[in-house]
Formats: structure tokens, sequence, C-alpha cells
């Protein structure tokens, strides 16, 4: 099936009745209209594209591969583009979770999967497949797990979808999206894009959630560009893309540049295509903002558009910290936190738990010498896994508790008991207020940036 | 299509750790994800559902997770339909792909009380209350997405079209 042949009929009433010279495309266009085996495509369109990758984890892989059986899949559409990782409640929390990770071995290894990862391989999805190459610039990819859109950092269309489509990817190598259209982000700073100390990609996103709100990009994709992103790492685009889905964005994209080539170089072994936007690509909105003055930004309970700057929060005390997730569990969060924690002591009321979100993240944690210091602030740190940022395992709350931590939600119950809260922030902010036992800044612990 | 049931009323932004807490996603067995849909908000709600009845909810309904156990919990408990000012975008394709029905409607059902019996056609997007026969007007369920319903949800669509 072409795109054509799927458009809905009042998208062609809606083309044939334009006049105007037919626009340029976005990025996120330009790559769905590839996958779709089409000239075009645009915001509307309904098309029914080829994936590159398709990803499932334990809790919702095995509703998948339930599907795939009862429909009586045979073979997977292609063993090395599935991708199958138990790392929400693994290494297995419960017998329940036992059996839905058995449930992906058992399927991975009767298939023949290229691309099961486990326990002692494994590592938070998001984090792994950039990290071991899986994922490449022009990519299609899709993920039962609703931060699949982490990849767009790479130049890639990448996006969360369910165990149906899973499954129906996993036999047929397709999926159906709607193209959406594309807000344009441009950040600046008078500093040629360079952000005030202790200020990262997390507070960017964390900020223009709080501008847009929770459905500001409902369905749509989010670009983001100026000098800003060009200033930053690999890291902090994950971290910026993998947060669009709490703005309700369906992708989040960053415009290849030398910044990516380099990272991808180093892991992708096969060809890729750096798409970029036409000059008069058409965008449905563009939000401008300069972020000289941005301050560290902490999200309260139960949204994540619900934040503040860090000096606007007042006295909050906590239980719990956390850093780690598919959103701040990289490298250089861990760097970041234990810069702050050396020669520190956690606070006797607050529980630290740091997860780096890989096995190589850790093997580097521990060859910097990093988990020796949060051993000695008295934090642990743990085995790779999602864990408890969704309440799973490893750190949940009891009732009425309160942690700040650099995961994506904080909706109600999400990290536990249903009177828990969940503040999100930064792992400068998180392992200061470790140390603090409220949440607050590296500056009120005397600490300069180096 | 014609649904007739009761009116189950929730407000903005009912997420997905609120329909099924992460802690029941070691399962996907329909019976007891049913036990703690809307748990979040509204415990032990499969009781007070009688079969074909109605969710009818503010903005951005199931934002956050993908898991599918969400709309599965709903559908699970008897509910045929779920009303809203808008709905978030993976929770929107996961029911359509199993086969639950939603229907986004504009300003004005604020006004619908909890246990009002509906009756609403899903060709048409009409609402209506059946004890005072007011209409509210939803938006037609999109052409693909009642392709999918009448094929029994997507993986049966796929069976037809694909391959």
């Amino acid at each position: 099936m072409n795109a054509e042949s799927a458009l809905s009929v009042s998208e062609r009433e809606r083309r044939i009745q334009r006049k105007d010279k037919i626009m340029g495309m976005t990025i996120t266009e330009k790559i769905l209209a590839v996958h779709a085996g089409a000239v075009r495509a645009a915001p509307g369109d309904l098309i029914m594209a080829s994936v590159d990758l398709a990803l499932g984890n334990d809790v919702t892989a095995p509703i998948a591969i339930d599907e795939f059986r009862r429909h009586g899949g045979k073979e997977v559409f292609d063993k090395g583009r599935v991708v199958l990782m138990p790392d929400h409640f693994a290494p297995n929390k419960d017998i329940k979770s036992a059996v839905q990770c058995k449930i992906l071995r058992d399927f991975a290894r009767e298939k023949g999967i290229e691309n099961y990862f486990e326990v002692g391989q494994m590592g938070i999805e998001h984090a792994l497949l950039p990290e071991s190459g899986l994922v490449a610039p022009g990519d299609l990819v899709i993920g039962a797990d609703s931060h699949t859109c982490t990849y767009g950092a790479v130049g890639a269309f990448s996006t969360g979808v369910g165990s149906t489509d899973l499954a129906a990817a996993m036999m047929t190598g397709k999926a159906w999206f709607k193209v959406p259209p594309t807000i344009k982000f441009i950040y600046h700073t008078d500093a040629k894009g360079r952000l005030k100390d202790w200020v990262y990609g997390k507070d960017v996103i964390l900020y223009t959630i709080g501008e847009i709100g929770v459905d500001g990009a409902l369905y749509k994709a989010m670009e983001f560009t100026g000098d800003v992103i060009d200033a930053m790492g690999m890291s902090e685009r994950f971290t910026m893309c993998n947060m669009v889905i709490e703005a309700g964005g369906k992708n989040g994209i960053v415009i290849p540049d030398r910044t990516t080539v380099d990272y991808i170089n180093q892991r992708v072994k096969r060809p890729y295509t750096l798409f970029t936007p036409d000059r008069d690509a058409a965008y449905e909105r563009v939000y401008e903002y300069d972020l000289s003055n941005l301050k560290p930004q902490v999200a309260f309970p139960h949204l994540p558009e619900n934040t503040r700057s860090i000096d606007e929060i007042g006295k909050i005390e906590i239980d719990q910290a956390f850093v780690g997730s598919c959103t701040n569990g990289w490298i250089e969060d861990i760097r970041i936190a234990a810069d702050i924690m050396k020669g520190r002591k956690v606070s006797p009321q607050v529980r630290m738990i740091v997860i780096p979100a890989t096995r190589n993240i850790y093997r580097q944690a521990l060859k910097e010498g990093l988990i020796e210091v949060f051993v000695d602030a008295g934090a642990v740190f743990s085995t790779p896994t999602c864990g408890p940022c969704l309440g799973g395992h490893m750190g949940v709350l009891a009732p009425g508790e309160r942690a700040v931590a650099t995961t994506n939600r904080n909706f109600k119950g999400r990290m536990g008991d249903l009177s828990s809260e969940v503040y999100l922030a930064n792992p400068a902010i998180v392992a200061a207020s470790a140390i603090l036992g409220r949440i607050g800044s590296p500056e009120e612990l005397g600490i300069k940036k180096g | 299509m014609i649904i007739r049931g009761n009116a189950h009323v929730f407000g903005d932004d009912i997420d997905t750790d609120v329909i099924i807490p992460a802690r029941y996603l070691n399962t996907f067995d329909h019976d007891e994800l049913s036990r703690h849909a809307m748990e979040g908000v509204s415990p032990h709600f499969y009781k007070r559902v009688t079969k074909g009845d109605i969710i009818v909810a503010g903005a951005n309904f199931g934002s956050g997770s993908s898991r599918e156990h969400a709309p599965i919990a709903i559908m699970a408990t008897g509910i045929a339909l779920v009303i809203a000012k808008s709905f978030a975008r993976i929770f929107y394709r996961n029911a359509f792909n199993i086969g639950l029905p939603l229907l986004e409607v504009g300003e004005g059902t604020d006004r619908i009380k909890q246990d009002t019996p509906l009756e609403v056609d899903l060709d048409t997007g009409l609402i209506k209350e059946l004890l005072t026969n007011t209409v509210y007007k939803g938006s037609p369920i999109p052409e693909f997405m009642q392709e999918l319903l009448k094929a029994g949800g997507l993986m049966n669509y796929m069976e037809k079209k694909i391959r």
C-alpha cells in the first residue's frame, strides 16, 4: 500500500483545493514520506510505513507476543530489526515479572531474534538502543514504550506505540501513522547557546512543557533548533527528545549536525541518511525562547507542566532522591551528580538512589571512580533498570513520602503510593537535594561549577 | 453503530498511571486488570460499571505511558465507549487497535452528570442525554478508525489488507 492510496478522502480534497505552491517538507515529513514509499507526506496524511526497528519491553511485549501468536504469526518480519528488552521490572522483581521476562526470552530464542538483551547485557531501552548503534539518523523506529521518542536526538523519526502496533509490526514490518504537523522550537542565549551553571537540557524541556502545557504539542512533532541545541551534547538532546511525550508530542527531533555524526560514526555500522528540513518547510507554529537567564526548573506534583524556577520553590523536604531513568541515566548525568556528592554525605533523612541507564555507563562510572563517590556519600548504586521511575521496584514510595527525581513523570502514584509525591529536576538539583534534605541547588552548598 | 449506557464522569488529564498503576503491569490478565481499572482516581470502579456504560472525560485522556493495559483494563470492566474533549495519542491508537471506540467532543459535555443515561451514534458523533433529550455533537469517528473497529482491531485489519 502506498501513501496516496491510504490518504483519506478529506485530505485528497484539501490537497486539490490548495492552490498555493506545494510547500517544502520538515525533517519529520521527509522521513515518513520515504518510509511510506511516497514523494511527499503532508500533515494529516494517513500512511502505512515500513519500520526500521520495532521495540518492546517486559511490560508491553508479552501482550504483543500473545497477539502475534493468536493471529498465526510464524516468523518475525526481520530477525535483526526486532528488539526485546527486559528492563522495566528486571532483574525480575517478583514471580509475575519473572514470567513476563520469560515470555520475551522464550519468544526471542524461538524466533531467532538477534536483539534480545539478557540481564547482564541489558540496559534501559532508550539509552541502550542508541548507545549500541541500533538506531541511525533517518530511521523510522516504533517502540511499545512512550519514551521511544528519545531517538529523535539522532535525527530519526521515532515514536511510542502500543503492544498491538508492535505485534502488527513484528508480523508485517509496517505501522500506520497520521503525519503530524511540526512545531519548531528555537532556543538561544546571549552566550552563544551556553546555559547558566547547573542548567541543562532537562531544564530546557521542563521549561518548554511548563510554557506549552502537557497537551501543548498533542499529536505533533517538536523540532528543536537554535544555538542552545547546537551547543548541546548528545545526552542532553536525548533528554529533551525523551520528554516530548510529556507535552503530548508524537516525536521530538533534532536536525543532525557534527555532534550527531560524531556520536553515530562511533556506533552505527550501516549506511544512514541525514535528513534536513527544506528552507520553505511549513511549520504549524514557531516558539522562540531566550534562555539567557533560565534557572534550574522543578516540576511540582502531579503534572510535568507544574514548573517553577529553583529560587521560587520554597522549602520542600524530601525522603528520597533518584538519579537515573531513560531521561537522565546517561554517564554525563552520573558525573554531574558525583561531582556534587564527592566528599559530602547524603542527609540522614534521605535515601539516595543512583541507577545508570546501561551496562557501559555502569562500567564507565566504575572506571572513573564515581561508584565509590556515591557509596562513600551513603547513596546506593544499582544495576540498570527502569525501577523506581514507574514505581516498579528499587525505590517505591510509602504513603505521604516525597521524592525529587531526574525522571520524566510526576503523575499521582507514579513512584508508589497514591499519596506520595514526585518532583522532577536535573541531576545537579537532585544530588544537591540529597545532601540538603530538601530540594535545593548546588549553589547552596557553596559548590562552584568547575 | 449505537451505544447506550450510563455515564461515568472524569476530569482532565486522566493519565495511564491512574487508569492502571504500573504495579499491576506484571500481568495482562484481563480480569485482573479490570479490577484495578481507574484505581488511581476511582477505586473499585469495575463494581460500578454495567456492560455498555460510557466514560465521559475532559481533555488529554490517557496521557503518559504507552501501556495497552490502560484501554484493556477499561474495556474489561464493560465500558463500551470513552468520550473526551481530547485523547493522548498513544492511548488513542491503542484503543482503536484493540477495538475500543473513542469519541472526541468539543465543549458542553462538562454538563453531563454522573450516571446519566446516554445514547451515542458513532457514525454521526451525536450524543443524546436520554432523560432530557439534550444533544451534544462529537466529531464523527475518522474513516480509518471505523475500519479498524469493523475489522475487530488492527491485527484483523492487517491480516485482511496487507498479507
